[in-house]
């Protein structure tokens, strides 16, 4: 479980987070949803110990990030998927060799590594594209790898930051499917940012609304459909 | 007065705080051979073998206006054969490791300051981070390490390339012979000429890439960040070449 407690954090005279507390229950896939700048990114940047918070805590499993040793910090990482924004592909790898890379780091067995790089990049639907560059490939396909490249460490929690910005209404529904996928057949936990509303309902089981970097509302896809509360009903009708 | 007093305790506690953690850090991150080791080769490719064109063609130049300038300034007053020392002399001992550091400062700094500074604005450096692999130890080590292996490797070339060129000139421009020119050579020549110009090229390709690295993983703020950094990351290189400099002839000489 992943567990926010009255997170603050201050980028210069920003206050980004404030009091943002947050519980993100195992088996379940969470999207943190909200207007850019609300902080949504930097909370899943928070859970990989990548930000440290000014006040406040995040624990992993009960253990609190910022209190862990580098070791601890290891297997925290090791045990966590982070799918990013523009997915930070290793531009002088390969698609294989990017995906490689954390299962060198964990010291398995070569032949280990190769069976799961070709099962994540199937899973993806990429299997065949192991040798090209990430220069060689499109939007949608680099979004895929990064999921491949996460799913490879075969992750107890996947973090996706925004998956499908910058996607076409039906690559944006490959990812989805593949986000639901990885929960249903791995059992991943996930957390999604978005602000893409139709993605949000496609993928998720929670949604929490954040506003002016707090919580504003956290429900399920139904009680975030039927809610009243003006803020959320103007983010999902995408009024002015 | 007091709170004066207190701001700057709690200022030297932070940064020797933070001095203490990089240190510990970088000992961590050289213990971690596993995953340095395998990119040393390849690093010492980059910022060694391919830097060799630009130190030799400097290198050249050097010699022939080093040979010029000894016969301009020793013609009628010191024997022709002087050439020859002072030419070998101020390649082996000064032009050689320097200029070819400057040279490098802005080839391998900028490019590390640059691939680097690039890596962390496109999030490449957090990727790396969630991976579970230690950014110094993937990132700065190879690099730190091949330059300070490779820089004594250039340099020592580009003296020789150096010393070539000044005998050519000699021989070919001036009224200098051959036997001459290496006599010269020969009659101020130490050994630790050529130790001293390389333990600093060595310590050059230290600073140039820890400057390079570090200015690079700093990086904020998109493309205009990277080449903030990469102006930074030559002013620093160079700006400790000259630091190291005088430092080893205080120190050595």
């Amino acid at each position: 479980m992943i567990r926010f407690n009255s997170v603050r954090k201050t980028f210069g005279a920003k206050q980004v987070l404030d009091g943002f507390t947050l519980d993100i229950p195992d088996g379940q896939t969470t999207v943190l949803l909200g207007y850019s700048g609300t902080g949504k990114s930097v909370a899943l940047k928070h859970i990989v110990g990548l930000l440290e918070p000014d006040e406040g805590s995040v624990e992993v499993d009960g253990r609190i990030v910022h209190e862990m040793s580098r070791g601890e910090l290891t297997a925290m990482r090791a045990s966590i998927g982070y799918v990013f924004q523009f997915s930070a592909l290793f531009d002088s790898l390969s698609v294989a060799d990017n995906i490689s890379l954390g299962l060198r780091e964990q010291r398995l067995p070569e032949d280990q590594i190769v069976r799961r790089v070709a099962a994540s990049l199937e899973r993806v639907g990429l299997a065949d594209q192991g040798t090209r560059f990430p220069a060689e490939l499109s939007g949608g396909m680099r979004k895929r790898v990064g999921i491949a490249r996460a799913i490879a460490l075969e992750p107890r929690y996947i973090l996706y930051d925004e998956p499908t910005t910058g996607l076409d209404p039906v690559t944006s529904a490959v990812i989805d499917e593949l986000m639901v996928r990885n929960k249903r057949e791995l059992g991943v936990t996930g957390v999604v940012v978005t602000h893409d509303m139709r993605s949000a309902f496609a993928v998720a089981d929670r949604i929490a609304m954040l506003y002016q970097g707090r919580v504003h509302l956290v429900g399920t896809v139904d009680e975030i459909r039927r809610t009243e509360d003006p803020l959320v009903r103007q983010f999902i009708e995408g009024r002015p | 007065m007091t709170d004066h007093l207190n701001r700057i305790g709690v200022a030297q506690l932070g940064f020797i705080r933070r001095t203490g953690r990089w240190a510990k850090d970088a000992a961590h991150a050289v213990s971690l051979v596993r995953t340095w080791g395998p990119l040393l080769a390849l690093q010492m490719r980059r910022l060694g073998v391919d830097s060799i064109p630009i130190a030799l063609f400097l290198a050249v130049f050097t010699g022939i206006v080093l040979a010029l300038l000894a016969s301009y300034i020793f013609t009628g007053a010191v024997p022709l054969y002087f050439v020859g020392a002072l030419v070998a002399k101020t390649v082996m001992m000064e032009l050689g490791p320097v200029l070819t550091g400057m040279a490098l400062a802005g080839r391998v700094g900028a490019n590390i300051a640059a691939e680097l500074g690039t890596m962390k604005v496109t999030e490449q450096v957090d990727a790396l981070e969630t991976l579970a692999v230690d950014v110094h130890a993937y990132l700065v080590v190879p690099r730190v390490f091949a330059a300070t292996l490779m820089f004594p490797v250039v340099t020592a070339m580009a003296v020789a390339v150096g010393v070539v060129s000044g005998w050519i000139t000699a021989t070919s421009l001036l009224d200098l012979s051959t036997p001459e020119f290496f006599k010269g050579v020969r009659q101020f020549y130490h050994f630790k000429d050529v130790w001293f110009g390389l333990l600093k090229s060595a310590s050059f390709g230290a600073a140039i890439s820890l400057m390079g690295a570090l200015t690079g993983l700093r990086t904020q703020g998109g493309a205009e960040g990277v080449g903030r950094s990469t102006t930074r990351a030559v002013v620093l290189g160079c700006e400790a070449i000259l630091v190291l400099d005088a430092f080893w002839a205080l120190v050595l000489l």
